[in-house]
C-alpha cells in the first residue's frame, strides 16, 4: 500500500490531489494510491482547454490495461490546459502521480475551495477508512 | 464465499493482487500486467488455472456419448493424446460452454470446462449421460497451471526426468501426454496465450513444489489481466464475453469448431442447420482502433449495415494499439465506428488473430 502524501497538496475522497500555483491556478491529478490501484495506465484523455468545469464533474478518463476510471473534477472553474504529454506517456501518471502524470490546469472560481478539501492526514484517513 | 486453488497461498506471498473470478480468488497481476504479457510473449510465464475444472468421461458409451454432446467431432480423435477444442450446446444451438477434450484412450477421455460454468456444465453433462454407459467424475483433486512463451517448453521439460522430458518435448501442438497414472501428470501443448507452451494438470498436493521450481528454473508468474490480454491478441473468445447461450458458435467466429460433415445428431444440430439455411444474421469480427483510445466490451459498433457491439476490448501491448472483438451485422464492411463515451472513433475490421509467436498477424 502506497503512502506517499505530499504535505503541500490538498486531496478528495475520489483520489485527486490539487496543488496551487504560484499564479492563481491550480493543477489537478490522481493520487499514488489510485495510480497504483488502477495498474498499468495506457490511455488518459484530459479536458479541454477553456472548458468550464463544476466540482465533481466526471472530466477526464484514465485507462489501464483492465478499466477505464473516471476522473473529477475537485473544483469549479475554467480549464487552462490539459497535460498533452500524456497523450504519448500516459505512463508517467504510474511513474510520477504528482508530478510530470499531472492531468490538467484550472483557473478555480473560488481560490478558497481549495482549502475546504482534503488535507494529507484527512486523506490518509480516507484511505484508512476503505481498508477495513 | 469465493474458492481457492492450491497455489492461493504462493499468489499473496508473491504479493498478487487478488480478485473474484468465476467465484474463484485468483491473481490478476503480480505487480504490472504489461509487464507480465511481454514475459510470455518473448520468454516465459506460468498462470495458475487451477480453477477450471477437468472431467474425465469414460465408458463403452464413451465416444458416443461426446458424439452426441459436442458440436466438433471426437470420432477425429483416433490418436491418444489427441487434443480437440469444441462447444458445449444447447438445443438452440447456443453456447453453454467452450472446452477441451483430449482423448486418452479407448473409451477414455478428458474434458477440461470453464470455472464459471462448471457447477452448470456438470448438471447438464450427467443429464444427459443418463441413456449412456459413462461414468462422469470431476477431477477436482488436480490442479493446473499453463506454461506458455518461446522459452516455457525447454524450461518445463527441464524440471522432468529424462524419459518423460522427452515425450512433452516431442508433442506435436494439441497432443498430449501423461505419466504416473491418475496421481501423476498430464501435459498437453495447448495454452490460450498464441504462444507455444503447455497446460500441466497434476495432484493438488504437489502443486506449490511445481509452481516453486518453475520459479526457481526462471518462468515468471503471471495473472489474469495478462491472460486476457494474451488471449484477445490471439483471438482466442473468452466465454461469457465473446459467446454464451444466446449467440450460436456461427455467430461467434466459431464455425470452423463445428463438424456437421457426417451425419451425427448432436445436441443443438438442428438449430445450427436451421440458422444456415436462413443466413447467419451477425458474424465475430476482430477490431482494429483507427485512433486514439481503448475499446472496451459493450461498446456500441456502427456502420452502413446497421448497429453491432463489441464483446472484449483492451489495449494491446504486442502492438500498442486497441483491439477489440465484436459482433456486427453480416454485411459489415472493412470500416466502422465505435462509440467510446459518445465519441464515434474509426475502426478498421480485421480478421483475428492479432498476435501470434510474438508478431503482429494484421498490417497496423
Amino acid at each position: 500500500m502506497s503512502n506517499n502524501l505530499p504535505a503541500e497538496l490538498r486531496y478528495t475522497k475520489t483520489h485527486e490531489w490539487v496543488r496551487r500555483n504560484s499564479d492563481g491556478t491550480v493543477t489537478i491529478g490522481i493520487t499514488d494510491h489510485a495510480q497504483h490501484a488502477l495498474g498499468d495506465i495506457v490511455f488518459a484523455e484530459t479536458p479541454e482547454s477553456g472548458r468550464a468545469l463544476a466540482a465533481g464533474d466526471a472530466c477526464a478518463v484514465v485507462e489501464s490495461v483492465k478499466a477505464a476510471s473516471d476522473v473529477y473534477s475537485p473544483l469549479a472553474g475554467t480549464v487552462v490546459a490539459g497535460n498533452a504529454a500524456l497523450a504519448d506517456a500516459p505512463e508517467k501518471i504510474n511513474t510520477d502521480p504528482y508530478g510530470e502524470g499531472w492531468l490538467w490546469q484550472l483557473t478555480p472560481a473560488d481560490v478558497g475551495a481549495v482549502d475546504a478539501l482534503l488535507d494529507a492526514a484527512g486523506y490518509q484517513s480516507v484511505l484508512a477508512e476503505s481498508e477495513e | 464465499m469465493t474458492q481457492q486453488t492450491p497455489l492461493y497461498g504462493q499468489h499473496v506471498a508473491l504479493g498478487a493482487r487478488v480478485v473474484d473470478f468465476g467465484g474463484w480468488d485468483m491473481p490478476l497481476h503480480y505487480g504490472s500486467q504489461l509487464d507480465e504479457h511481454h514475459i510470455v510473449r518473448r520468454a516465459a510465464g506460468v498462470f495458475d488455472v487451477s480453477h477450471m475444472r477437468a472431467v474425465d468421461v469414460e465408458g463403452s458409451d464413451a465416444v458416443a456419448f461426446l458424439g452426441h454432446l459436442l458440436a466438433n467431432d471426437v470420432h477425429r480423435l483416433q490418436v491418444p493424446g489427441k487434443a480437440l477444442y469444441s462447444c458445449m450446446l444447447n438445443e438452440h444451438g447456443g453456447v453453454l460452454d467452450d472446452l477441451i477434450v483430449y482423448y486418452r484412450g479407448p473409451g477414455r477421455y478428458r474434458v477440461v470446462v470453464n470455472a464459471g460454468t462448471a457447477a452448470k456444465d456438470l448438471a447438464w453433462i450427467r443429464r444427459h449421460a443418463e441413456p449412456f454407459s459413462v461414468r462422469i467424475a470431476e477431477r477436482d483433486d488436480l490442479a493446473m497451471v499453463a506454461v506458455q512463451g518461446p522459452k516455457a517448453r525447454a524450461l518445463t521439460a527441464g524440471l522432468w526426468a529424462a524419459a518423460h522430458s522427452a515425450a512433452a518435448l516431442a508433442l506435436e501442438p494439441f497432443f498430449a501426454t501423461e505419466w504416473g497414472g491418475e496421481s501423476g501428470l498430464f501435459v498437453g501443448r495447448t495454452g490460450y496465450t498464441g504462444e507455444d507452451g503447455f497446460e500441466v494438470m497434476l495432484p493438488a498436493a504437489e502443486a506449490v513444489s511445481f509452481w516453486q521450481r518453475l520459479l526457481a528454473a526462471g518462468v515468471l508468474p503471471c495473472g489474469l489481466g495478462a491472460r486476457d490480454t494474451l488471449r484477445l491478441e490471439a483471438g482466442m473468445n473468452l466465454y461469457g464475453n465473446d459467446m454464451d447461450e444466446t449467440t450460436t458458435p456461427l455467430e461467434s467466429g466459431l464455425g470452423w469448431t463445428v463438424a456437421l460433415n457426417t451425419p451425427r445428431d448432436f445436441i443443438g444440430r438442428a438449430a445450427l442447420e436451421a440458422q444456415q439455411r436462413s443466413g447467419v444474421p451477425q458474424r465475430l469480427v476482430g477490431l482494429l482502433l483507427e485512433e486514439r483510445g481503448i475499446l472496451r466490451s459493450h461498446q456500441s459498433v456502427h456502420s452502413p449495415a446497421g448497429e453491432g457491439h463489441t464483446t472484449s476490448g483492451t489495449y494491446s501491448p504486442t502492438l500498442e494499439r486497441s483491439i477489440a472483438l465484436a459482433r456486427v451485422p453480416a454485411g459489415t464492411g472493412a470500416e466502422v465506428e465505435v462509440d467510446i463515451r459518445g465519441k464515434r472513433l474509426r475502426a478498421r475490421v480485421v480478421r483475428p488473430p492479432f498476435v501470434r509467436h510474438g508478431k503482429a498477424m494484421i498490417s497496423l
